[in-house]
């Protein structure tokens, strides 16, 4: 296998189905990405688009009714690559916390009621890793430190004691136990107050620097995209349409629902701009359209959308691609997008 | 602010709400008073716990208050023995609520015909079934949802969430509303169908001359659905700066409000990035039970001056054409008179 010590993970047309009494529920369609040392990238979409499934699906804890009908996913590490599809549960365990941890949506939600923040991470400690009981103490208290909390209040403190801002700062402690290459974040500020998404927001970017692991984080929230991720996916109905660097994806999308999406959310400061909603809803992804799945809501949309369902394909650059057979008509759109960037950028050479 | 004087269609005026029993009583709203002029929006925003929903369901008529008055159409809701006024009923159907959760706020067992027509027949604003259904097909129009045909027989499960957002608003309408409070009315609905749910809202406004009472903690949202209003900041159960929507988002004065819009990130990763912050001295939200004496924002303002911040109160004092700040530096600084 090829040395791919600077990219700790790599998915290869990944599909996620869910079987429903309904029908099969094609979740995740043909993904393929890779995570560099130090990167984030952040998965933006609607609810129901995929994200979650997808990474879930990473770290193999998918529910019962879920299945991985295709695809790889390798992780790396020097050059090595674990094939995580063919691990056995008990390799599995090793793998989870060890090489990925992910951080789930509702630190409400994420401990155990009933036990103390150490009995937590002593539990995580023991199924995954093999550090003694002190070391774990040892490391616990370092961690909650690093992410700035009174370790030692803390640690003995039942989840209820705590803030959510503070639950979130201890799972996210707990997920850099073991050091892992790779940190799956799922909707890591969504629940959170205004100041206490900011002090989120500024750890994440400061673990990131200092530690350099490799972020994926999923969001709904393009605000929070453009904050902490170097790149950005856009999926929609289960794939991902355009991913770029995150400047590509503000400035000049070349995606009709990358640009629906920025066109549908205003900032807060600055002037009022008109905002444009996307018609129509999601799709049903038991009875997909045909063709592009978003040709019922595009306004580019022509016959070959219709029939055709287009490849991610490069854009620009080698790090831009996008599936769509409209880019230039889109990208025509944008040139007001394009123009803020230059102004930004002009006043940062001066 | 009088909101007691005809100027305004619907107001309060030092609105106080304790919850809790006698022995741990705790102050959801301490002290709010505003007015909303006829077809004007107002924008309360805040952080979760802030008081704003408690708020809301006091204007819409859900909630006594434990003291203070509300006022619709010039006239105090509650009169002075804490029961319901003459004009109570008058006052409930002006006055609609607009829940966040649109997958609780719909009877499931229920169609959307059966939802809408229930309050149509009650209230005898139609005279038979075929009239409602007349009234019903008109409504759904009006919120967009079309072609009509394909949501009447609908339960509520077999809807999105902007499309039972919608059905909710519809709901409203029923009664020919002149007051909606919409609390967190899009925070559950997706980014792509929630500005069309935010300018159906706002043709209401246009057409029908709906006045609006808008709580959100997204700042976002609040700057486009008030743009032409007027944004109160809320904090601990206080309206802390009441300003217009263009002023408190580009000049704000409070301390508070200014660390809120210093931290809210935006979908524009420069402009983001390069935002200037505002250090708090503390992250901490003070806790109901257990409120900090003087001003409530004084153990984490960075403006805190100590002898007056803890010691005194700050009023929510005038500082211009319709402007109000609770802070005794900022009030101090934009020349207000105590």
């Amino acid at each position: 296998m090829e040395n791919k010590a600077s990219t700790p993970l790599t998915v290869e047309d990944l599909w996620v189905e869910y079987q429903i009494e309904r029908g099969v529920v094609k979740a995740v369609r043909g993904v393929s990405f890779s995570l560099a040392r130090g990167e984030s990238l952040a998965l933006i979409g609607e609810s129901g688009c995929g994200k979650t499934t997808l990474g879930v699906a990473l770290i193999r804890l998918l529910v019962q009714a879920a299945r991985i009908s295709k695809g790889e996913i390798t992780y790396w590490r020097g050059n090595q690559g674990i094939d995580v599809l063919s691990l056995k549960e008990r390799e599995l365990r090793r793998f989870r916390w060890r090489e990925c941890a992910m951080v789930f949506q509702s630190a409400l939600n994420a401990f155990n009621p009933v036990l103390r923040i150490w009995d937590q991470i002593l539990d995580t400690a023991k199924a995954h890793g093999g550090m003694s009981k002190n070391q774990v103490r040892e490391r616990a208290l370092q961690l909650l430190e690093y992410v700035q909390l009174d370790p030692k209040r803390v640690i003995d403190a039942y989840p209820h004691e705590l803030s959510g801002g503070m639950r979130q700062r201890v799972l996210l402690a707990m997920s850099l136990l073991l050091d892992p290459q790779v940190l799956i974040l799922d909707e890591p500020t969504t629940a959170l107050d205004i100041l206490t998404q900011r002090t989120i927001i500024d750890l994440l970017r400061r673990l990131k620097k200092e530690i350099g692991f490799a972020m994926l984080f999923i969001s709904h929230d393009l605000a929070t995209a453009a904050e902490l991720a170097d790149r950005v996916a856009t999926m929609y109905a289960g794939s991902i349409v355009e991913v770029g660097p995150v400047e590509d994806i503000f400035y000049r999308p070349a995606h009709p629902y990358t640009l629906g999406l920025i066109r549908a959310v205003p900032t807060v400061t600055g002037d009022f701009e008109d905002l444009i909603s996307i018609p129509g809803a999601p799709p049903d992804l038991i009875d997909p359209p045909p063709g592009c799945k978003f040709h019922p809501r595009c306004p580019y949309a022509t016959e070959r959308c219709r029939v055709e369902e287009p490849k991610l394909e490069t854009h620009y650059s080698e790090t831009h691609s996008v599936a769509c057979f409209n880019v230039q008509r889109v990208q025509q759109d944008t040139l007001d997008l394009q123009e803020r960037y230059a102004k930004y950028a002009g006043g940062k050479a001066q | 602010m009088n909101a007691g004087s005809g100027e305004y269609l619907i107001g309060a005026r030092n609105l106080v709400r304790m919850f809790g029993s006698r022995r741990e009583r705790v102050t959801a709203v301490e002290d709010v008073s505003f007015g909303i002029r006829e077809g004007e929006v107002v924008c309360l925003v805040g952080e979760s716990g802030c008081g704003k929903t408690t708020t809301g369901k006091m204007i819409a008529g859900l909630l006594k208050p434990t003291t203070g008055q509300v006022f619709y159409a010039g006239k105090s809701v509650w009169n002075p023995r804490g029961d319901r006024g003459e004009d109570f009923k008058k006052f409930r159907l002006g006055v609609q609520i607009i829940h966040q959760d649109p997958y609780a706020s719909l009877n499931p067992s229920h169609t959307i015909y059966q939802i809408m027509s229930a309050p149509l027949l009650h209230h005898k604003l139609v005279a038979n079934t075929h009239e409602a259904l007349d009234r019903v097909i008109e409504l759904l129009t009006t919120v967009g949802l079309s072609p009509v045909e394909d949501f009447l027989y609908k339960y509520p499960h077999q809807l999105s969430g902007g499309q039972r957002q919608r059905v909710s608003v519809a709901r409203a309408l029923t009664v020919n509303p002149r007051v909606i409070v919409a609390d967190e009315a899009v925070s559950m609905v997706d980014v792509s169908i929630r500005v069309g749910l935010l300018n159906m809202m706002a043709d209401l406004k246009r057409n029908l001359g709906v006045t609006y009472l808008f709580i959100t903690h997204d700042l976002a949202v609040a700057k486009f659905f008030a743009w032409e209003g007027h944004i109160a900041v809320m904090y601990v159960g206080s309206i802390v700066e009441f300003a217009s929507t263009p002023q408190l988002i580009n000049n704000p004065l409070h301390p508070y409000s200014k660390a809120l819009l210093a931290a809210v990130p935006e979908a524009d990763p420069e402009l983001t990035r390069s935002k200037a912050r505002v250090e708090l001295r503390s992250q901490d939200i003070p806790s109901l039970l257990a409120l900090p004496s003087g001003c409530r924002f004084h153990p984490r303002c960075p403006y805190f001056e100590p002898g007056l911040c803890d010691v005194k109160r700050p009023e929510l004092l005038p500082i211009g054409e319709n402007r109000y700040v609770a802070c005794h530096v900022a009030a101090r600084e934009a020349g207000a008179v105590s």
